[in-house]
């Protein structure tokens, strides 16, 4: 992690300079400003005062009414199904012809997080496996199936197969003696409808996140990220931080990836535009081509909802809605054990890449989400998160082991907007606790801080988390 | 030893106290009344709905056993008059209640949007498609398999509820002036008119079946059902629901959903009730429910409404409030149908069609804000889209 000046900078400046063996247990005197740690509104501005099921659905609470009416032919667009062409709803039709889900709000519903299904009957669609074969020059679509399997279908077309997930319990104890359990998935594609998929296949399981506070994501200076990579951990901290440096479908360029469990997308539009093809089969100017290899013909020969199926004037005003969703407010501001877990949350270093507070820049080309102090917890780097974590699948620059650091603002609400507490990029973690002992890799020591905290210290730290 | 209190000192107390509960202290008794007025006024409301709805499945029955033109409008019109009805008990959304709750709330059996026509029957272009002309998929139609396809993969297909009926009624809207004209052969001479016949009843008694667990969700003389919940709940929480539905209903849902989007995207299809050109007559439905709610006169049953209970804390709030909601349905009325017109390519933004819609936008967005306030002078937090 390199040393950089500004206010984030500060955070981190404190963190890395403290040896990981003494932030446990550390005095009052090393208190950090809760400021840098947290505060209430944590998106600036944009931040909207909600604790129920509705707290993630909500519009940037700074949007004029011009605006708001924006967001919301946005959200119908984000809500509503796709349905199959053609079809008199011409601005809706073009699903599939093979899918994951009918709308974004499928998986993300009430713009949360989705959860992996409990069985193999369980109709939950919201967890998606995509797939790779190294090839010579990085890695390739799996030649049948193509770059992500689509587990549904119009009708009259086969589903390319489905989602077959083991868990197996791993135990573990903390070394104050109290025992935890951690379940280790096994992903398998069955009912494959077009023969096995291929002998080097990688299958990486993503989950779809809450999509809270993205265009303030978006609107954090490219380079303040780049400023705290440290890609080669030149300051041998264990921590690296390695930016995803990928392809701008609108310009042409290489840009910063930020959005994606591996920062495989640069920008809200071209995340949203991607899953429009990849998950309901909605093509568009940016992924114009319909989603099926050769070796699926009924596929092809479908009739299309048309050439693109989302024009751009409508991709542009999802991509809008997904930009100016609020982020709530963090709640139990003054709590005493809120503000002994943010403590500790930075003592075992986990704010080294949990960045907790972000300055926006100036010249986002949507004016309220400008100029506002941030507390999203994250770096948007790329993180070695060990073997454990790991898919074994490339992305761009990300390794088989690397992810980016999720944003953890909200993360307190995914109980009370999505109905579960399953977290990490598969849902694997049934709660905060265990997706922080899933950690390893450059998370190991602040893994290990954790650990050898007390009870009670635990659960401060979860309930900062849970505040959030 | 026991002390008396004379009467003025006692009366002097009172009246610090009543002061003291100022901004939020309305009457509690007031409130119950209100609460309950509002329940009695869902199992009207729903009531009525069911009763239309019934008369709908009976002109789709008659329609079916001799199908004939004069018998499909007898049909149309009787869906017509049954969703007058039904628009008006939309207001009862929006907080996890009987229709919209997330483990067995029939919203999205009932009134999901957009359909999925062609998952339901053929449609231009692709004479072949949907369940009805696929026997070999699908053997046997039944309430059944209608349920479970609408909820394959864990959301709704939309192959049940008011538009699937709609769509069977009147089929795709491809005339610029005016509704669908299925033609009668598809329930007599042409392909698989009897599998078509089938889903429309079937689709007709699934919908009367939902609206029928509406009005016992809120029958007074049912015990242990929702009704029964909502009115043992304290007060402020039975109307943190109440006003979170016509906040949500004025503005996320009304303008923003079913308006601005048809209004923006200008799809001309891209419309609520699309086959039958009946998309004002929901607006105007969609409206009137947050005035019913407000005034607390839901038809047969009529008693305090919120308004009652702003005014006691703001007499010019609550009637500014009314003021507003009275002229937001009075410029959805004025909105010419059919709504389609108004979202053709071409049209100007200064047509007058365009300016009505946008106008009623404008006062729901307006009324929206205002009921914010309202609810926050009774000492009631609520966030609304």
């Amino acid at each position: 992690m390199k040393r950089v000046s500004g206010w984030p900078a500060a955070v981190l400046l404190i963190a890395a300079a403290l040896p990981a063996t003494s932030l446990v247990g550390c005095s009052q005197g090393d208190r950090i400003d809760e400021s840098l740690l947290f505060d209430e509104r944590l998106g600036g501005e944009t931040t909207a005062f909600s604790s129920g099921r509705n707290a993630f659905e909500l519009s940037a609470r700074n949007l004029t009414n011009e605006e708001r009416r924006r967001f919301e032919v946005g959200d119908s667009f984000f809500n509503q199904n796709w349905v199959t062409a053609p079809a008199s709803t011409a601005a809706r039709d073009g699903l599939g012809p093979t899918f994951n889900a009918q709308a974004c709000a499928s998986c993300h519903t009430h713009d949360g997080r989705a959860k992996p299904p409990d069985n193999d009957d369980d109709p939950e669609r919201g967890l998606l496996l995509r797939l790779n074969v190294p090839g010579p020059d990085g890695p390739e679509d799996d030649p049948v199936y193509g770059g992500q399997l689509q587990d549904r279908a119009i009708l009259r077309i086969a589903p390319e197969g489905r989602i077959s997930i083991h868990y197996e319990e791993v135990p573990g104890t903390y070394p104050d003696g109290t025992p935890y359990s951690l379940r280790k998935p096994t992903y398998t594609v069955v009912d494959t409808a077009y023969g096995p998929l291929h002998p080097n296949v990688t299958i990486s399981p993503r989950i779809g996140p809450a999509i809270i506070g993205m265009g303030l994501l978006e609107a954090i200076p490219a380079e303040s990220i780049l400023a705290a990579a440290d890609p080669d951990d030149a300051d041998g901290d264990g921590i690296s931080g390695r930016p995803n440096m990928v392809t701008d479908l609108r310009t042409g360029g290489t840009a910063l990836g930020r959005f994606g469990w591996k920062a495989g997308q640069p920008t809200v539009e071209q995340q949203a535009a991607g899953a429009f093809q990849g998950d309901i089969g909605i093509t568009s100017a940016l992924f114009p081509e319909q989603n099926c290899p050769p070796a699926q013909q009924a596929c092809r020969e479908a009739l299309s909802g048309g050439m693109p199926e989302i024009d751009s004037e409508r991709l542009s005003t999802v991509t809008f809605y997904v930009q100016t969703l609020a982020v709530p407010a963090m709640r139990d501001v003054d709590d005493s054990q809120v503000r002994e877990g943010a403590q500790l949350f930075a003592q075992a270093n986990c704010i080294a890449c949990h960045t907790p507070q972000h300055a926006t820049d100036t010249s986002h080309p949507i004016r309220p989400l400008r100029e506002q102090t941030i507390y999203p917890y994250t770096d948007l780097l790329l993180h070695d998160m060990g073997e454990g974590l790991a898919d074994g699948q490339q992305e761009g620059l990300a390794s088989g082991s690397e992810w980016r650091t999720p944003p953890l603002w909200g993360i307190g609400l995914v109980d009370v907007v999505s109905g579960h507490t399953m977290l990490l990029h598969d849902g694997r973690a049934r709660g905060l606790e265990e997706a922080i002992l899933w950690h390893g890799g450059e998370a190991q020591a602040s893994r290990d801080a954790f650990m050898a905290l007390s009870a009670e210290e635990r659960a401060a730290l979860v309930r900062f988390l849970e505040s959030l | 030893m026991r002390k008396f209190v004379t009467l003025p000192l006692l009366l002097a107390a009172m009246g610090a106290l009543i002061a003291a509960c100022g901004g939020g202290g309305a009457d509690d008794d007031l409130k119950r009344d209100v609460v309950r007025n509002y329940a009695d006024g869902a199992h009207a409301m729903y009531s009525k709905s069911l009763a239309s709805a019934v008369a709908l499945d009976q002109a789709i029955d008659s329609f079916l056993a001799a199908p004939s033109a004069v018998r499909l409008d007898a049909a149309k019109r009787a869906w017509l008059l049954a969703r007058d009805d039904y628009g008006p008990t939309e207001i009862y959304r929006f907080y996890d209640g009987p229709i919209d709750n997330e483990e067995d709330g029939p919203e999205g059996l009932v009134n999901a949007w957009p359909l999925d026509e062609a998952y339901i029957d053929y449609v231009e272009g692709d004479p072949g498609a949907g369940i009805i002309n696929n026997p070999g998929g699908f053997p046997v139609i039944d309430a059944d398999l209608i349920v479970s396809l609408n909820e394959e993969g864990g959301e709704a297909n939309v192959s049940t509820g008011w538009h699937a009926i709609e769509f069977l009624l009147w089929g795709q809207d491809m005339n610029e002036d005016g509704p669908g004209l299925r033609p009668v052969e598809d329930y007599t001479t042409n392909d698989n008119a009897d599998r078509r016949s089938t889903y429309l009843a079937t689709a007709s008694d699934v919908l009367v079946r939902h609206l029928r667990d509406m009005v016992d969700a809120w029958s007074p003389s049912i015990s242990g059902n929702y009704r029964s919940e909502f009115l043992s709940v304290d007060s402020d929480e039975a109307l943190r629901r109440m006003i979170t539905g016509i906040g949500e209903m004025s503005r996320g849902e009304l303008a923003g959903e079913r308006m601005t989007v048809a209004y923006e995207a200008r799809s001309q299809e891209d419309e609520h009730s699309c086959f039958a050109d009946n998309t004002t007559a929901d607006i105007i439905a969609n409206a009137y429910g947050v005035w019913l709610v407000y005034i607390g006169d839901y038809g047969t049953v009529n008693g305090p409404g919120v308004r009652d209970l702003i005014a006691a804390e703001d007499e010019e709030l609550a009637q500014q409030l009314e003021d507003e909601i009275r002229r937001s349905v009075a410029l959805a009325r004025a909105i010419p149908a059919p709504f389609d017109q108004h979202l053709r390519e071409g049209v100007s933004d200064g047509d007058p069609g365009r300016q009505a819609v946008l106008n009623a936008i404008v006062a729901l967005e307006d009324q929206t804000d205002t009921i914010v306030e309202a609810a926050e002078s009774i000492g009631i937090t609520i966030s609304v889209s």
